[in-house]
């Protein structure tokens, strides 16, 4: 068990550092990238090719690239990682973006777990009825439902300046500061973030469902007498839903991750999502490498979760 | 007279598929009474395990269509609803299946699946049905009980699994054990062993036993009686002696063919019956057997019904070929010496 955490922890740190070499790689390599497009940038509109060439120099961007990557990271680990365009630091940013993400994922991640195993039982339960139809065909525009489209349209008919204006229009409110209009607040972003995980989470489930009901331990199950919701339960669902846990750690812990950038930009909600896509509008390199790092730490400590509760859950992959 | 548990009267099963009615099993009667081993034999597809499967309301949903009767005990199980039919399942009769190792849920404890066994129909508490529970392992034989009862199925080898499946099946003390080819996924030598648990137990139990089998030499040890299915029907019926010394149907000759046998001249090749056994949904027509019987003529267009044809007693059959024509000719098929009709 110790022998797999640590191999697990080792693989973590080697992961995070590899993404932010590839996401390194890829700013020198994009066009406006790179040394000589970011010192044009900072320099400002009309600069000189000399001025540009000084901020060259002075921002380090002509040393060799393992020389900026290494001191890149240097800076990263010692707290001295500041935003090109606005000169802020990128971890005071990122710590100031987590109560909005942090919110906004784990009320979504409730509901879409809770009502996305609700959807899969229901239509696997009625598998081939009329309400598995609707909600196979609910779950299938749900799916296909862009969330940037989707954020949009509920913003103009449901919130503030639109059509109705039953609820606020966006923009997070600190929980502690009002609980109440800090659910409020939350409450069409949590939704339109579920709608896509609901659907292919009951998809998902419903077909391990629909497996699972026929596999022979079930009919012994039957065999013994015990009744259909205790079959159901017991040995139905959670066989079933073990595949459920690894997506619902990945899913999580990729919005938790400044993963859900549509959503927060859409809604305005000043979280990580939303930092690192005006990072990527300004081709602003530090930011990037430090969301990425923050996303990459958040995807590696869930899969290791994951695995440790797979294991509970599955007795024939825990080592013994 | 023994006491009579069973009464399958005149049993149907049809399934509803895509392609048509599925006739599964049709007509089969039989009567089972404590104490007696009754074997079921027959290949894939020949409505033995439907018949068992029907007697526990496992083939119960909305494509299925029954007909006929099953009494337990005076009680017709066909007619009683799901909710009640529970309180049979395990209870009354008890069923292990033929893979012991996708019949265990994965993901609990063995014991715990025997004390969830005891818990659906008793009230007792987890550790009386836990203490049970090692009892029921020990006596189907599984060393070290008491720490054995919890491991995971994946710890426990096949013949330990089907040990494990008949504790579990035998934990509420039921008066019909049906055992659906007990032994077809295991080893030859764990076979005879479980052969030999199940005999035994049915005598410490008092119970009555359902041994269903594509392989004769299955049932040739432990069975007082045995069904030779075919095509949904019930072909032959008698005493395991009579079958074994007096077999009428050609069927039956075929499945005593394939069995290999150390007390005969050694045949080139065991025999196999010819073909497969028809369509559930397109009959042939006349008897079933029909189209691979080598000794078909022209009467068996005419389907026989299941009478006694032969001196013994309850050994009935459903063949139109004089008696002692088929006693004169029927060797050489089962012994294997010449698939042609002489």
């Amino acid at each position: 068990m110790a022998a797999f955490l640590i191999r697990r922890l080792i693989g973590a740190v080697l992961v995070c550092l590899a993404v932010t070499f590839i996401v390194f790689i890829i700013f020198i390599l994009v066009p406006g990238g790179g040394k000589r497009g970011t010192a044009e940038r900072i320099a400002g509109k009309n600069a000189t090719p000399e001025l540009v060439t000084s901020v060259e120099h002075k921002w380090g961007f002509d040393r060799p690239i393992y020389v900026q990557y290494a001191k890149m990271i240097q800076q990263m680990f010692s707290n001295k990682l500041v935003s090109y365009t606005s000169q802020q630091n990128v971890l005071s940013q990122i710590v100031q973006g987590m109560p909005a993400t942090f919110s906004l994922t784990i009320g979504a991640g409730i509901i879409w777990l809770s009502f996305g195993i609700l959807v899969g039982v229901i239509s696997a339960v009625t598998a081939g009825r009329l309400s598995d139809r609707v909600i196979t065909v609910l779950a299938l525009i749900g799916i296909s439902m862009p969330v940037f489209w989707l954020g949009i349209v509920t913003r103009y008919y449901l919130a503030e300046g639109g059509v109705t204006t039953l609820f606020p229009d966006g923009e997070y409110v600190g929980i502690l500061s009002n609980p109440l209009q800090w659910f409020w607040h939350l409450l069409l972003p949590w939704l339109v973030l579920a709608v896509l995980f609901i659907g292919f989470y009951g998809r998902v489930l419903r077909g391990n469902i629909l497996d699972a009901i026929n596999e022979d331990y079930v009919r012994t199950a039957k065999a013994k007498g015990l009744n259909p919701r205790r079959i159901m339960i017991k040995h139905v669902l959670r066989t079933s839903l073990i595949p459920i846990v690894t997506l619902f750690g990945l899913d999580f812990a990729g919005v938790l991750g400044g993963g859900a950038i549509l959503t927060e930009t859409v809604f305005d909600l000043h979280g990580v999502g939303q930092y690192a896509a005006q990072s990527i509008n300004n081709f602003d390199l530090p930011p990037i490498m430090g969301v990425t790092m923050y996303g990459a730490f958040f995807i590696v400590v869930f899969s290791v979760l994951v695995d440790l509760f797979y294991a509970y859950l599955d007795p024939r992959i825990r080592p013994t | 007279m023994a006491e009579r548990l069973l009464d399958v009267e005149g049993l149907s099963v049809q399934f509803a598929t895509e392609d048509g009615l599925v006739r599964a099993v049709d007509g089969v009667s039989f009567e089972l009474e404590r104490g007696q081993v009754l074997g079921i034999v027959g290949e894939s597809g020949s409505g033995k395990s439907v018949t068992a499967m029907t007697i526990m309301g496992l083939t119960r949903g909305v494509n299925a269509r029954f007909e006929g009767s099953v009494h337990y005990q005076g009680k017709d199980l066909l007619q009683i609803s799901d909710t009640e039919m529970q309180d049979y399942r395990g209870n009354e009769i008890g069923m292990i299946f033929q893979d012991p190792m996708t019949s265990l849920n994965p993901v609990y404890r063995v014991g715990e699946q025997i004390v969830e066994a005891i818990q659906a129909h008793e009230d007792v508490d987890k550790r009386s049905a836990r203490r049970r529970s090692v009892e029921l392992l020990r006596q189907v034989g599984i060393p070290n009980p008491e720490t054995r009862v919890d491991d995971f199925p994946h710890q426990f080898s096949g013949g330990m699994r089907q040990r494990a499946m008949i504790a579990m099946a035998l934990s509420c003390n039921p008066a019909i054990l049906i055992a659906d080819e007990p032994t077809t996924a295991l080893d030859v030598t764990i076979q005879a062993q479980i052969v030999e648990l199940i005999g035994r137990l049915k005598d410490d139990f008092n119970s009555a036993v359902i041994m269903i089998t594509h392989d004769l030499g299955v049932v040739a040890d432990i069975a007082d009686e045995i069904l030779v299915m075919y095509a949904g029907r019930v072909v032959e019926r008698a005493s395991t002696r009579d079958l074994f010394y007096d077999p009428q149907m050609p069927y039956t000759w075929g499945l005593l063919g394939s069995i290999p046998r150390l007390d005969r001249p050694r045949p080139e090749r065991l025999y196999s019956i010819e073909g497969a056994p028809p369509s559930l949904i397109n009959m042939p027509k006349g008897c079933k057997f029909r189209p691979r019987c080598p000794h078909a003529f022209d009467k068996c267009m005419e389907e026989p019904r299941l009478e006694q044809r032969v001196e013994a007693a309850g050994h009935l059959d459903r063949c139109w070929l004089d008696v002692e024509y088929k006693r004169a000719h029927r060797d050489a098929m089962i012994s294997g010496e010449s698939t042609e009709a002489a």
